[in-house]
């Protein structure tokens, strides 16, 4: 329970820094609960009646966040990282020894409320994993030793700011860098340029390049652009999707950190093409540590007149950009749930058609593009799109930013035009005796040794920049099983095909790794990926059965090997289910449990 | 002329802004549903609708028609998974239809029945979902939702009350009410708000009025739901 005098007037408080408005019900959630810990009951009654909504709503959205608590928390609040490259790191380990040195279960609050112990989807650490957030900050790196030490200052209660600041060092890991990354340009250069070139002039070197969305579906940027531009309506939003949750993608997160200017110059061309006067940038939670920064990148642009009125002089070129923070939820990441998350809402995704190009952001024509899509738009800008074009392969403009981690000597960013293969990558990253890539992301797909001749670009192997190595002691079908119980924890609910199909496939995974499975197992579990594939309301559900397909057709031993029978055996073990019968008659002998006559006979 | 596209081969006729189950519906074409009816813009929740544009899988109910669409719907393919697609319904909840107030009105037995499921394949869930019996005249039984969200919709939209909505998130996502203390008393909500009247399933009952026809006579019983469905717009 929270103290009773607290609420009411700290919520209004917070409510009235927020203009009272609605829309920023997640923004409003998020500062309320860094105030209160966890948002209980009397808190969403106080969030609700000082906007004049109704409790329901906020309690929908309260729900639908993992960083957003509807019970207790402890006053250190962890959550270990649990994408597959982090646990072959030795993350579940970690978190054991942990838990175990601070007397706390997984997912259960101390009882002196200090600490609480969890996982979380990848936050995008796996080049210097394990890691894991502490009140929201990610540390990283983590070894025995290491643990000893944050149980020590957990144990002690040093506040966050007093821990020793190795702990939360974020490395950048840049490895190889082509055009982008080896980008030095002033503040407002490549805005000039566009500006010089008129809005409808900058909107043809950006038709010229061919450049494509790189959030991984690869739609042309330019064309998304026109169409916001000749969208009805006045008031055009341009939006940068920086809820980078893919497991195994971490380049926008170091773009987030080392070119954060030139992603908001990026957003400012956008706005010059379109006509927009308002930009947001929706920064995943997990990010939260880069939000500081990040906002003063906004103030210096401020003062420089490359964000606010009159941008560089030009008549009428108003734009400015707001943060707003996701709370964990991998699926705000698809544009539709990101724009209803910017709205305050529940991160279901839309109804399409109509697109957000035409209705977006409150109803508005609205442009939401990737980070990095953003960034090298300021490459066009600068050097013209006919160069731009001139890179990469005919289909696949310009460079990807790779974010290698797994079983490799370098994890970190790679950047390399379109069209490079598979095998010059392992081979720059340190990679041997690999049996298989998952290349983007836990809905990306799985490469087999076989196909490592293929390449990097839309026609052939298209990614949002996620590249997980595994080498030859790996074993896959523990891959897909992560990337499954991933999709379970992430999928919104929305729809019946995702929202019970992730788990009746996290059921079937479990049920084979118990070693229970049998052949109609691999049936069900290739019925319910068609159903998935076919019948789902957004990417997030199509995609979700990717890695057991891929795993099924290219490793489908790893499957077999588990299974007990190739006939059929029930996921129900009927024995265990008599315990509460044993218990209650006080035996357990022989003749008490199910089974046991056979293995007589036998015996 | 008006414009055409072809429903399981055959033509039928549409006006700009109809959506395909809305068309075909018109023409006399049923296409199974739960979570749509004909008073609200479309969900798109159950999946129920859907059928096969040029080789891909669209939600009927909120894909405008459009001139030359080739729609396949009751095929074995089609009506396939949405058997499949009832029997996640069936064990994400706990339905046990012989005990139940709504079996014979009830539109996911009903559409069971209708696509011949005979029996659930998957694993059951047996989630705990405790009902809320605190109102005076109605009562939640959670076990049977299929979040449709039309008692969402309905309390929101007609009623202006926002009695319903939904929380958590994938398959532990559920229905709240508005009220701190969680129940269903401590709400406005009215014996004849629409938002009582509209639930497919059994989850919103209204007290007192149990069983007043015996199963066996009820709407579905004596006559198949895509019968139903076109009589009376539901």
């Amino acid at each position: 329970m929270i103290p009773e005098d607290v609420p009411a007037a700290l919520v209004r408080r917070i409510v009235g820094r927020h203009g009272g408005d609605a829309t920023r019900l997640l923004q409003i959630l998020i500062d309320v609960q860094d105030e209160t810990g966890w948002l209980a009951p009397g808190v969403i009654t106080a969030v609700a009646s000082a906007l004049s909504i109704p409790r329901s709503r906020v309690e929908g959205v309260a729900g639908f966040y993992q960083f957003l608590h509807k019970q207790p928390v402890g006053r250190f609040h962890l959550l270990f990282a649990d994408n597959i490259t982090e646990r072959m790191q030795g993350s579940v380990e970690l978190m054991a020894s942990l838990c175990s040195k601070l007397w706390v279960e997984p997912g259960r609050l101390s009882e002196d409320g200090l600490v609480s112990v969890g996982t979380t989807s990848c936050i995008g650490m796996g080049d210097q994993g394990p890691s894991l957030l502490v009140n929201g900050q990610p540390l990283t790196r983590l070894s025995h030793q290491r643990i000893n030490q944050v149980a020590e200052l957990i144990r002690r209660e040093v506040p966050l700011p007093g821990w020793p600041a190795e702990l939360f060092r974020v490395d950048d890991n840049i490895h190889r860098r082509d055009a982008l990354l080896s980008l030095d340009m002033a503040p407002g250069a490549a805005l000039r340029a566009a500006v010089a070139l008129g809005r409808d002039g900058w909107m043809e070197q950006m038709r010229a390049s061919n450049l494509r969305g790189r959030g991984g579906a690869g739609f042309t940027t330019a064309v998304k652009w026109m169409a916001c531009r000749d969208a009805p309506g006045a008031e055009k939003v341009v939006v940068c999707n920086a809820d980078e949750g893919e497991p195994g993608t971490f380049k926008d997160r170091v773009l987030l950190t080392r070119m954060a200017d030139m992603l908001f110059e990026g957003m400012t061309l956008a706005a010059w093409a379109v006509g927009a006067r308002r930009g947001f940038l929706y920064l995943r939670g997990e990010y939260r540590y880069l939000l500081a920064p990040l906002l003063e990148a906004i103030d210096l642009r401020r003062a420089e007149n490359l964000l606010g009125r009159g941008i560089l002089g030009a008549p009428g070129f108003d734009f400015d950009i707001e943060i707003h923070l996701g709370a964990g939820a991998y699926v705000c990441g698809e544009e539709t749930a990101l724009l209803e998350s910017l709205e305050g809402k529940r991160g279901t995704p839309r109804i399409r058609p109509p697109f957000p190009v035409s209705h977006g952001y409150l109803g508005r024509p609205t442009v939401v593009n990737n980070v990095e899509t953003l960034a090298k738009t300021c490459l066009i800008a600068l050097h013209g799109g006919e160069a731009f074009a001139a890179t990469g392969t005919a289909q696949s403009a310009g460079t990807k930013l790779l974010s290698i981690s797994g079983d490799c000597a370098q994890p970190g960013i790679y950047e390399y035009p379109f069209g490079v293969p598979i095998e010059r990558v392992l081979e720059d990253c340190g990679a041997s005796d690999i049996q298989a890539v998952q290349v983007g992301g836990a809905s990306g797909i799985t490469l087999a040794s076989y196909e490592f001749h293929r390449r990097i670009a839309f026609e052939d192997v298209p990614t949002a920049g996620a590249f997980m190595v595994f080498d030859s002691s790996r074993d896959l079908f523990d891959v897909a099983r992560n990337f499954v119980d991933f999709f379970a924890h992430e999928s919104c609910g929305f729809c019946t095909p995702c929202r019970v199909g992730t788990a009746l496939l996290k059921k079937a995974m479990k049920k084979l790794a118990e070693g229970r499975g049998a052949k109609t197992d691999l049936a069900d579990i290739e019925w319910i990926d068609r159903l998935l594939k076919n019948a789902s309301h957004c990417g997030l559900g199509s995609a979700a059965p990717n890695p057991v397909v891929d795993t099924l057709l290219k490793f489908r031993p790893a499957y077999e090997r588990r299974l007990q029978s190739l006939d059929f055996e029930p996921a129900f073990d009927l024995d265990a289910a008599l315990a509460a019968a044993r218990r209650a008659s006080g035996r357990d002998d022989p003749a008490a449990h199910i089974g046991a006559e056979e293995a007589d006979q036998k015996g | 002329m008006s414009k055409q596209f072809l429903f399981d081969g055959r033509p039928v006729a549409f006006e700009d802004g109809q959506t395909i189950l809305q068309a075909a519906r018109v023409a006399g074409h049923y296409i199974p549903h739960l979570c749509w009816h004909p008073d609200f813009p479309p969900h798109g929740s159950c999946k129920l609708c859907i059928v096969k544009v040029a080789g891909r899988h669209v939600s009927s109910c909120a894909m405008p028609a459009k001139e030359g669409m080739e729609v396949e719907s009751n095929t074995p393919e089609i009506n396939g998974e949405r058997r499949a697609l009832l029997q996640m319904l069936f064990v994400e909840g706990n339905h046990f239809c012989p005990s139940c107030e709504k079996s014979g009105n009830c539109q996911l037995q009903a559409l069971a029945y209708d696509l011949e499921m005979t029996g659930e394949r998957f694993a059951h869930f047996f989630p705990e979902r405790p009902v809320d019996a605190s109102h005076p005249d109605v009562l939640l039984d959670f076990n049977r939702c299929i979040f449709c969200e039309l008692c969402v919709r309905a309390s929101r939209d007609v009623d202006g009350k926002n009695v319903f909505a939904l929380t958590e998130r994938g398959i532990n996502k559920h229905l709240v009410v508005n009220a701190e203390s969680g129940r269903l008393a401590d709400t406005d909500l009215a014996a004849d708000d629409l938002a009582a009247n509209i639930c497919p399933v059994g989850v919103i009952l209204k007290k007192r009025v149990g069983f007043a026809k015996p199963i066996g006579e009820r709407t579905y019983d004596v006559k198949p739901i895509h019968l139903v469905a076109m009589e009376d717009g539901k």
